[in-house]
């Protein structure tokens, strides 16, 4: 009855925490684009895919026990740190083994940072478009944000890894 | 003339409890709103289940999109028409998207999308690029025009100010169904002064700001709009019968995977069984076809599913206990065991569900990237975010609220064998147990 919310755990602690709300947001809709089966409904909101349910679940998870929500301060913002509790863990167990086939994907993804998920992420939400209209309409909608042609590049390199990783 | 700036020879004017009239001038938006993608808004409800508990809430997401139109003609013709920061030549873009912005909608919506893993707004965005009716006639402004629209809807056109005026934390869309909703259901809640909102309104590169003299204006419609989430939009019985629902679906899609042979067959929901549908498919779906086929199901030989439409077309709805998922999951599994040996199928009659809100948020610089705040025009031109200047705003900001309720068929519980199972169920659930 609950296994969307023990998904979301289940990735926390396999990605062994995350920092950053944006960071979890885009985590999750890259990994839902390369069809592992998360629920959660995104939508571009302004300046990203962005997941109203996710964030609602996020919540619901930190309210129940089962995942801390730690601020840190960074100075001109602050950022939110996610980490599964000994609770959430327990539940995680009760109900079943890890439904991640690629638990790899997880340290990968955390490994980026925000910036560059927000790219990628952006970069998958267009993936309909041909490639030079897909980096159009990224400049488009992300125009403030600058991003050059070498972090472009990186970022479609790195969902071509992400592809390889489903495939192996 | 072109048929972008075409108007009508005569003005046509819609009757409206709402808006009193609603306007239309140019030939565009008469067509779309004669097209057959649009006039099938008339058969799906705007509050879906609601009307189950408000008996007033039978209105369609036509009148809601006719009135969403409206505010946003208002905004381009009378409140921005001549500012130097509103760009004129984008005021039909704006005017279809409103009109449209509902268009994916399909019977049921919020039920459908979560059994069959689709998403009314990539419909919206099929209706407007695909052979439909809707494209002719955005295609004869300009050949780009539908994918303008579409952009706008999904919220990554280039025009930030024009996406806003659609989708943000004050936009014509929830202008109009608080007020509408509130008007159908009855209740007092969900009144605004929409008239002092509107008029000040500014445009500013990016984004759309109000005045500081209407924060009070705005105040109460943040406070109409929490109101009507907890009084209206998330009513208990209103999500039963929502439950109920998506169960119906769910069962029809098993039985049919089985092989079960249906008095009835579902011959309209094969193609989203195994998601073969194209648009076609999904437009020839609205909530009289859906109604149709559970009053039929009624006389199915399956008794889940013939119990399951008898409960919703009769309103023989589950009752429902508040339960604590992060203490009483586990009692949860325990009791799912407890109505299997009753003889009851928990996963037809045994439903968690959760609903949650957040009525009103801000942005965060570096880390959050999801709802643009409302920002105020100071007397200076300086712009602050609302919840900064409004204590009663900022009472709530950030703060989300969550209900979870577990329904099941109360009277199954009462009747027939297995007494002392069934008893045991029921003192459980009285206890708060779960």
């Amino acid at each position: 009855m609950l296994q969307e919310h023990a998904k979301i755990v289940d990735f926390i602690a396999t990605a062994e925490g995350v920092t950053g709300r944006k960071k979890l947001q885009k985590m999750i809709y890259i990994m839902k684009k390369l069809n592992v089966p998360f629920q959660e409904k995104y939508e571009f909101h302004i300046y990203g895919p962005y997941s109203e349910e996710l964030a609602a679940r996020i919540d619901e998870l930190c309210d129940m026990g089962f995942l801390s929500e730690a601020l840190e301060d960074k100075g001109s913002y602050v950022q939110y740190k996610y980490a599964v509790t000994d609770e959430g863990m327990e539940f995680r167990n009760a109900l079943g083994s890890s439904f991640l086939q690629h638990p790899q994907a997880a340290a990968l993804l955390n490994g980026k940072s925000a910036r560059f998920l927000e790219l990628t992420a952006t970069l998958l939400y267009f993936d309909h478009l041909e490639r030079n209209e897909q980096i159009a309409k990224l400049h488009s909608v992300k125009g403030k944000l600058n991003f050059t042609q070498a972090e472009t590049e990186e970022a479609l390199r790195f969902l071509e890894e992400l592809e390889q990783l489903k495939h192996s | 003339m072109s048929y972008a700036t075409q108007k009508l020879v005569e003005e046509k004017v819609f009757k409206d409890p709402v808006h009193r009239y609603i306007h239309v001038r140019d030939q565009v938006i008469w067509d779309l709103i004669n097209s057959k993608e649009f006039q099938r808004l008339r058969r799906i409800k705007q509050l879906g289940t609601s009307y189950l508990v408000f008996h007033g809430a039978e209105h369609s997401r036509f009148s809601h999109s006719l009135g969403v139109y409206e505010i946003v003609r208002r905004i381009s013709d009378d409140v921005f028409h001549g500012r130097p920061e509103w760009d004129e030549s984008e005021r039909l873009t704006v005017l279809c998207a409103a009109l449209l912005h509902d268009l994916g909608h399909g019977p049921f919506s919020h039920s459908f999308e979560k059994v069959f893993n689709v998403d009314h707004e990539e419909f919206t965005k099929a209706i407007l690029t695909g052979d439909t009716e809707v494209n002719g006639i955005l295609k004869k402004v300009s050949a780009d025009f539908p994918a303008h629209v579409a952009e706008v809807i999904a919220k990554t056109y280039s025009n930030k100010q024009v996406v806003s005026l659609i989708s943000s934390q004050i936009d014509a869309d929830r202008m109009d169904y608080l007020q509408r909703d509130a008007y159908y259901t009855g209740v007092s809640y969900g009144h605004f002064d929409m008239e002092r909102i509107l008029r000040v309104m500014r445009p500013l590169a990016d984004q759309v700001v109000i005045k500081s003299s209407g924060m009070h204006a705005v105040e109460d419609y943040i406070m109409s709009r929490y109101q009507m989430y907890w009084q209206v939009y998330f009513h208990p019985v209103a999500r039963s019968a929502e439950v109920i629902l998506r169960k119906i679906l769910q069962r029809a899609k098993e039985l049919s995977e089985s092989g079960y042979k249906f008095k009835q067959p579902p011959t309209h929901f094969l193609a989203f069984f195994d998601r073969s549908f194209t648009l076609a498919d999904y437009l020839a779906l609205d909530e009289g076809v859906l109604m149709t086929y559970f009053q039929l199901w009624m006389n199915e030989r399956d008794p889940i599913l013939a119990d399951l439409c008898d409960r919703f077309v009769n309103r023989r709805l589950f009752q429902y206990v508040d339960f604590d998922p992060g203490k009483d999951y586990k009692k949860l599994g325990e009791l799912a065991a407890l109505f299997e040996q009753a003889g009851i199928n928990p996963e037809y009659y045994l439903i968690a569900d959760s609903t949650s809100d957040l009525p009103y948020d801000f942005y965060r610089p570096g880390e959050e990237e999801e709802r643009l705040p409302i920002q105020l025009l100071m007397p200076n031109g300086d712009v602050k975010e609302l919840s900064r200047l409004s204590q009663v705003v900022d009472a709530i900001s950030g703060k989300r609220r969550t209900d979870y309720k577990l329904y099941f068929p109360a009277e199954l519980l009462i009747d027939g064998k297995k007494k002392a199972i069934k008893q045991q169920i029921l003192e459980m659930l009285r206890e708060g147990g779960v």
